[in-house]
């Protein structure tokens, strides 16, 4: 398994979103424009890549019974510093993703790459596991908001294509995620059987 | 009194958890496959979310903002809630056997529900008195028991029908949501 193989299998063949389905609630709450999404996207991705590297680094004196609490407590303490960084620096993105920032302790992206991967494989390695997942993330909220931003607001990152008059408003608002989301990854399901 | 009334119903139709703020979709699509397990899972996560909803308001309002130590909310309360759960466990598992096999196999799921983390962050950052944080986190996760059994009921007829190969198991599931979802913004009419 080389690094390489790791970043793309993470964008590809393991994409978060539309194979493995995990982090619904950020991929659903904070995509209904392009740009908040793909902001979405990196803070995951730069708390991943840490997570990552950190529980790789320690997993061989964590002993295995406690594995689970201390996996928490690593991500959670790189949550908070994300979240002081925000809000020192970004203060308007921080507000517009709310409390989907808080609630990437809890996304089961995190979680499972620690266990699955970064408990098992060095610190380089995981940290090319970290940018492919986060990268395949990223990807596919941004895809994701772009879809709905169109289709609702008739603009791509803030540029207007068309009148927002002749967008349809119910894809920015909450059936409007669930719609694009279930179609996308009816989409990628297709094209990867076909 | 009224004042309660409207914060219940404000949780359950107006700002479903589910369908309008998207906290705890995991569950939400993992869990809705029958209805047994739907109302399993829902009366898990409401015992949880009434039980943690205390616990963190405590911590947040009697060792944290005393302390000078809002930092640390995440932590802090991520950390509560999963010993929480685990002491739940096995408390019920003494004490109500009963109730720990209906409920039991729902428990580890619930830590990292992010509904129970997101209601606890909620009630923290809009400051609630303690009491009115009962109510909120009781009547959110009503609305989310509602959304969850209504979706198993939908979700037990869609077996029976035949769907296009791309779009079997989740991305039909999401598109039956996002009708779901439609109709409870109906709810967002009403003035209370």
């Amino acid at each position: 398994m080389s690094a390489l193989s790791t970043i793309t299998d993470g964008i590809v063949k393991r994409n978060p979103t539309f194979v493995l389905i995990l982090g619904m609630c950020p991929t659903l709450g904070t995509t209904s424009s392009a740009l908040t999404g793909m902001s979405m996207g990196l803070a995951t991705l730069a708390v991943l890549l840490c997570s990552n590297m950190a529980i790789s680094a320690i997993r061989k004196i964590v002993p295995d019974a406690v594995r689970i609490p201390v996996f928490i407590i690593v991500i959670a303490s790189f949550v908070t510093v994300l979240e002081m960084i925000m809000q020192a620096w970004l203060p308007a993105l921080y507000s517009a993703l709310g409390i989907f920032i808080p609630l990437i302790v809890v996304n089961c992206i995190l979680l499972g790459r620690a266990e699955a991967f970064a408990s098992k494989n060095d610190v380089l390695l995981s940290a090319c596991d970290g940018i492919g997942i986060g990268t395949g993330f990223t990807l596919a909220l941004t895809a994701i908001g772009t879809v709905r931003e169109l289709l609702g607001n008739g603009s791509v990152f803030g540029l207007q294509l068309f009148d927002s008059s002749f967008g349809a408003l119910v894809f920015v608002l909450a059936p409007g995620a669930f719609i694009v989301l279930g179609f996308l990854i009816a989409l990628f399901n297709y094209l990867r059987h076909a | 009194m009224l004042e309660y009334l409207s914060i219940i119903i404000t949780a359950i139709f107006v700002n479903n958890i589910v369908f309008s703020q998207f906290l705890g979709i995991c569950p939400f699509i993992g869990v809705s496959k029958n209805l047994d397990s739907a109302v399993g899972m829902g009366l898990a996560v409401t015992f949880v979310m009434a039980v943690a909803t205390a616990a963190t308001w405590l911590l947040q309002h009697y060792v944290l903002l005393p302390l000078g130590l809002g930092y640390v909310q995440t932590i802090a309360f991520i950390l509560v809630i999963a010993v929480l759960v685990q002491m739940l466990e096995i408390i019920m598992k003494k004490s109500s056997p009963g109730l720990y096999a209906a409920l039991g196999v729902f428990l580890p799921l619930i830590t990292t529900n992010c509904a129970v983390l997101g209601v606890a962050i909620i009630v923290a950052q809009k400051d609630f008195a303690f009491v009115h944080s009962i109510v909120y986190a009781v009547a959110t996760a009503l609305g989310f028991t509602l959304a969850l059994i209504v979706f198993a009921g939908i979700r037990m007829q869609l077996d029976m029908v035949d769907v296009p190969r791309p779009m079997r198991g989740v991305p039909i599931a999401l598109v039956t949501a996002g009708i779901l979802a439609l109709a409870f913004m109906g709810f967002s009419g009403l003035s209370l």
